[in-house]
């Protein structure tokens, strides 16, 4: 296969990227998108130039690394795969390939298509879990959950953090990752306690770190590769009014975990 | 309070501070154009429907009370509501202009997957609100869009609005600006009746189909009633009255 | 700890911590059943109020290193923890599909402590230490507990109960699972509780950041270099413990079921630091992979083991044949795992299966490009049980297989091939998982583990987990107790040169600007010990590649092109670092298979074999824990032996005739 690629190359934070144009000629069609980039940085370090800059590690599908905007859709034309298990097969001899990377204020570009997601982390500490320190947990057993109820946790758990969703999001918003973490904890028992704390606290954190805000128009679900489902943004809109309701503000919520 | 203040604070009380206020609005614009239908009965059926409005809740309210009320209201929604979206296209463009390539284009090709509808928001909502302002400049003021002399201002409890309505959409210009809008206003409600339930938290994959249904519907009544006026009027369906 | 050493050992220059030649594993006498609550009864405690004093560094942000460092912060303790990804939710951990064992015996079907012990040990062909795989028998109970008050939602009954699955050929469902994401939702309970550490500062997280050397001082693991890999900045970081939980080193093959960056350096740069290496050649091959495509390829991936249930294993009788498989008919084809092992057929063991792919391709029967796969063909399956049951058994697999190689496995069978996928040896470490190196401890896939020489399908879960949440918090207590808090600098002289070598490595790399690139070179020593160190291993084999691999690594130090520089991110300094270390590690290995004459789980020397094939023990010469001390060169590592003695399950042979 014969492709042009046209590629975002920033050098750091600091430096202005721009578009640079690559051909390749050694493509094939069994390469996933991610082998054909190790070719061209190859050929490119062969060559004496930088390679290609970017994010991939367990090549699968699960980790969340990878993260190309190609041809303007997050994770590629393909539905619900990441970039690292997109073909090349889904790509015609002689096309050309605009590869950029995730562009939200919330993820500065740290290299080429590398971003910064910490972001993401930060959401989480703010919330996204379930106080149970080790060691105190009754038998697994205890508490009974609806094969229903686990099975819905389990979708929006599927998340992989991979930030596609603020990446095609045109309000660059990061409300499918936050709410899928937060519908994963609130459709299960155990996750009850610190619910709608959890959802201020995370929107909350969510809106801090620069996110823009959700306007429904539902371009996340789209490209999501592990098809989260809007309602899980319903479902957080709904604990949020709820925690409003009952006075709740937000809090750090984590002196208590302090131990010593 | 402080729950006041965390829909104040928080992206998503915003939105649930538009959701409520669309909700008025919402409401507002079916009553609207539920109203306006009383123009197909004749000039006496629609001027006094004008004069009513002002009696509502008489004796128990004085003149024109609960229709204040209702007007107080709407302003505080249209108020509410432009702050929320404000604010939170301010926020999210903070979002989308960093690491942006030109502009506000953040991406070399931007393909969109979604509904049109909801691109268009803010661009229908702004056009909507010139809209507004026109419309009671035009049609309850009449400080626009007539002849010297034309428009009739309301004379000891008469209202003239049946032939204000016929006068008014004589220009060819503001009848296509009217047409123009309501599809807007119809793409608005499209997304925006659908997006209520969704931010209310009411919307889940089995009501979702529902919930666009009734957006549909919405949508294409007030549209299509609000479009039949100023077209009945031009297309000469609904003339003056003598 | 200080008393167990005396001055035996040798000097190396690198080196500051003196050993005994025999190991002391520390296990504790008495009934098994109850070791380790003696144990953790005799152990020293540090007082709640004072253990903010005491500072611990984690490096690796998997299963076992999250649940440490957060178990640990919650505890109280100062801690750092590192991870060379952008966020510590993404390490490898995350990839494992099937399940975690416990022995809960929820489905009363005579499952309990012993059996999992039981069958720890024999499923290990008798390479683990007895005292360490029951205490992983034990806490597998509180581990489920605990990831279900964290959160992870497991498969549940209808009546709410936890569901449970038969794994690997196990006689008992004692799998729990969540579909087919079990090490991703057990690394996100794990990552959240981490998360609230950071959050309430017990935990300092260093996401992108790598480490490059262990620092050592009178003996005692004091702390870590580091590289930020996104400013290229080298910083010290001291400690009064270190652990490691960085993970297998798969990835020495360059092809395996590892992520990409998955790394052996952490635990190389300890060994070097003076940190024996376990049963190095212990690796566990998956026959369940997509076959490689072409040179292109950049890492396997893997497929439930659960396909052999329903899918027959066959290659064409006739080298060379390449025909569509459909057009082969029944004569011509040769179901060679039902021919050889009628009673267990296609479900036989993971390193059975596998050896015997290899050889069939050996032979020139191989099928697909390169003629390195085989058949797995569920014709006979649809027609038995009708498509839709087999999508509904297998519906993600077959989708995941189509989308990876672009064929319909409803329509044609799928191609499979082994892959490396776990690496069962790693730093040695005694009961208390503590290396040689007093103060540095070894969790998870990175040490040499309880699995002896062949691990169980859904035990490295429970081993990482085990490690982190219910066996390290207590052992490091108890070191701690034992030493004075703090009192330590970064500006000590041993900090400066573990730095200057550092610094001056990094400087090295990038100064060579030779010819190849580093991914030929990974590409290159992978292929040598697939070829001599892989799924079998044979005397003339393994002194080839002892030839090769150090050759190798001179020509990687003359020749390798490191473009960049160090003060940007710069990924391929980061794997020019990594190779550098798996062509050390290479060389050990082959070091370990040679002289490890026997054949044992995952380790097959073609010399010792039964009639029938099978992999033959030799235990009365190799009932022992190899663990090799690095003398300054890789070939020249010293053999130290912990004697293994099995008191409660007797060595029997396998059989799957």
């Amino acid at each position: 296969m014969r492709l042009t690629l046209k590629v975002w190359r920033q050098k750091n934070r600091n430096t202005p990227g721009e578009f640079r144009t690559y051909h390749t000629e050694h493509a094939s069609p069994d390469m996933s998108f991610l082998e054909m980039l190790d070719v061209v940085n190859q050929e490119l370090i062969l060559k004496g130039e930088e390679p290609i800059a970017f994010d991939h590690d367990c090549r699968e599908g699960i980790c969340g690394m990878c993260s190309l905007m190609i041809n303007g859709i997050a994770h590629g034309p393909k539905q619900a795969v990441t970039t690292c298990q997109l073909h090349m097969r889904s790509f015609k001899d002689g096309d050309t390939i605009t590869v950029e990377p995730w562009r939200a204020g919330a993820f500065p570009i740290i290299k080429d298509l590398v971003t910064d997601r910490s972001s993401f982390d930060r959401i989480i500490q703010a919330g996204g879990y379930i106080s149970a320190s080790t060691g105190s947990a009754p038998d697994g057993n205890t508490i009974p959950v609806a094969k229903v109820d686990a099975d819905k946790a389990m979708d929006a758990a599927a998340c992989i953090g991979c930030g596609a969703c603020v990446a095609a999001c045109p309000n660059g918003s990061a409300m499918l990752f936050t709410a899928a973490k937060a519908a994963h904890l609130s459709f299960l028992p155990q996750g009850q306690t610190e619910r709608y704390q959890r959802a201020i606290n995370m929107v909350t954190q969510h809106d801090e770190e620069g996110f823009g805000n959700c306007t429904n128009i539902g371009e996340c679900a789209v490209v999501c590769p592990k098809e989260i489902s809007l309602d899980t943004i319903a479902r957080l809109n709904r604990d949020l009014v709820v925690a409003a309701l009952k006075g709740l503000a937000p809090s750090t919520g984590v002196s208590e975990a302090k131990a010593g | 309070m402080t729950g006041v203040l965390t829909l104040y604070r928080t992206s998503v009380g915003k939105k649930v501070i538009m959701a409520l206020s669309g909700f008025v609005l919402v409401g507002f614009v079916l009553f609207h154009m539920y109203g306006n239908l009383k123009m197909y009965q004749g000039p006496e059926a629609f001027n006094t429907y004008a004069a009513g409005l002002r009696e509502i809740g008489y004796p128990i309210f004085g003149h024109a009370h609960l229709l204040w009320v209702a007007r107080l209201g709407l302003i505080a929604a249209v108020v509410l509501h432009i702050w929320a979206a404000t604010s939170l296209t301010i926020q999210s463009r903070k979002s989308t202009t960093a690491n942006a390539v030109s502009g506000i284009r953040r991406y070399g090709e931007q393909k969109r997957q979604t509904s049109y509808a909801a691109y268009t928001m803010r661009y229908g909502g702004l056009l909507i609100l010139l809209f507004i302002i026109y419309h009671l400049l035009h049609l309850t003021f009449g400080v626009v869009g007539y002849d010297a002399g034309q428009y009739q201002h309301p004379e000891n409890g008469e209202y003239f609005v049946y032939n204000n309505v016929v006068y008014g959409f004589q220009n060819p210009l503001i009848v296509g600006f009217y047409l123009i809008t309501m599809i807007f206003l119809g793409l608005h409600l499209f997304h925006g009746v659908w997006s209520m339930f969704q931010t209310l938290g009411l919307n889940n994959a089995n009501y979702t189909g529902l919930l666009r249904g009734l957006a549909i519907l919405i949508a294409t009544v007030v549209v299509l009633g609000n479009l039949s006026f100023p077209i009945a009027v031009f297309v000469g369906l609904v003339g003056p009255a003598v | 700890m200080s008393s167990n050493q005396n001055e035996t050992g040798t000097r190396t220059g690198v080196r500051t911590v003196e050993f005994v030649k025999a190991l002391d594993s520390r296990a504790p006498g008495g009934p098994i059943e109850q070791r380790w609550d003696k144990h953790r009864f005799e152990m020293k405690l540090v007082n709640p109020a004072n253990r903010r004093r005491y500072s611990v560094i984690v490096v690796g942000s998997g299963l076992a290193g999250s649940a440490a460092a957060a178990t640990l912060g919650e505890q109280g303790y100062n801690v750092k923890c590192f991870c060379y990804q952008d966020s510590p939710r993404r390490a490898h951990s995350i990839a494992a599909q099937g399940g975690i064992n416990a022995a809960k015996n929820y489905r009363n079907d005579g499952d309990s402590i012993f059996r999992l012990f039981y069958d720890t040990v024999k499923g290990g062909d008798f390479r683990a230490r007895e005292s360490n795989v029951y205490r992983l028998a034990q806490v597998s109970l509180n581990i489920i507990d605990q990831c279900v008050a964290q959160g992870v939602p497991f498969a549940r009954e209808y009546g709410g109960y936890l569901d449970n699955r038969s794994f690997g050929g196990a006689q008992v469902s004692r799998t729990f699972y969540a579909r087919g994401q079990t090490g991703q939702q057990l690394l996100l309970g794990a990552y959240q509780a981490l998360c609230r550490q950071i959050a309430a500062g017990t935990v300092q997280m260093y996401p992108r950041t790598e480490m490059l050397d262990l620092v050592v001082i009178d003996g005692r693991a004091r702390g870590i270099i580091t590289r930020d890999m996104v400013t290229g900045k080298v910083e010290r970081h001291v400690a009064d413990a270190v652990v490691l939980a960085t993970g297998g080193y798969g990835n020495v093959f360059y092809l395996s079921t590892n992520a990409k960056g998955c790394n052996t350096t952490a635990i190389w740069r300890a060994h070097r630091r003076g940190a024996f290496f376990g049963n190095p050649c212990f690796t566990q091959i998956h026959p369940t992979c997509i076959p490689v495509t072409g040179d292109h390829q950049s890492k396997l991936t893997l497929m439930s083991e659960s396909l052999r249930n329903d899918g027959r294993i066959w290659v064409p009788k006739r080298p060379g044949d390449t025909r569509d498989p459909r057009q082969i008919p029944e004569s011509e084809r040769d179901y060679y795992l039902e021919e050889r092992y009628p009673a267990f057929g296609n479900l036989v063991p993971r390193d059975v299966a596998s050896r015997n792919a290899k050889q069939v391709c050996d032979e020139g029967r191989g099928v697909g490009p390169g003629g390195l796969g085989v058949y797995l063909d569920f014709a006979d399956a649809i027609k038995r049980l009708g498509r839709q049951k087999i999508a509904e058994r297998y519906g993600n697999l077959f989708d995941m297989y189509a989308q990876i190689t672009g064929e319909n496995p409803y329509e044609t069978p799928m191609r499979i091939y082994p892959a490396i996928h776990y690496t069962m040896g790693g730093l040695w470490v005694d009961y208390n998982l503590m290396s040689t190196i007093p103060g540095l401890f070894v969790a998870g896939e990175a040490n040499f583990s309880d699995h002896g020489a062949n691990r169980l399908g859904a035990s490295a879960l429970m081993q990482g987990l085990a490690d982190g949440y219910f066996v390290l918090p207590y052992t490091i207590a108890n070191f701690l107790a034992g030493v004075k808090p703090g009192g330590l600098s970064t500006d000590t002289p041993e900090f400066a040169e573990a730095e200057a070598e550092v610094t001056s490595r990094v400087q090295r790399l990038l100064s060579i600007n030779g010819h190849r690139t580093v991914d030929s070179f990974h590409r290159e020593l992978g292929k040598i010990m697939w070829d001599e160190c892989g799924m079998a291993r044979n005397d003339a084999g393994l002194r080839r590649a002892l030839k090769r691999i150090p050759e190798l690594r001179e020509e990687f130090w003359q020749n390798v092109k490191v473009p960049g520089e160090s003060g940007d991110l710069n990924q391929e300094l980061e794997k020019a670092g990594r190779v550098a270390d798996f062509l050390e590690l290479g060389e050990l290995m082959c070091v370990d298979a040679l002289h490890r004459t026997e054949s044992c789980g995952g380790h097959f020397r073609e010399e010792s074999q039964t009639e029938d094939g099978e992999a033959k023990r030799d235990d009365e010469h190799f009932a022992y824990v190899a663990a090799w001390e690095f003398t300054g060169d890789p070939g020249r590592a010293e053999l130290h032996k912990e004697p293994l003695v099995f008191e409660y399950v007797k060595p029997t042979q396998r059989s799957y005739k």
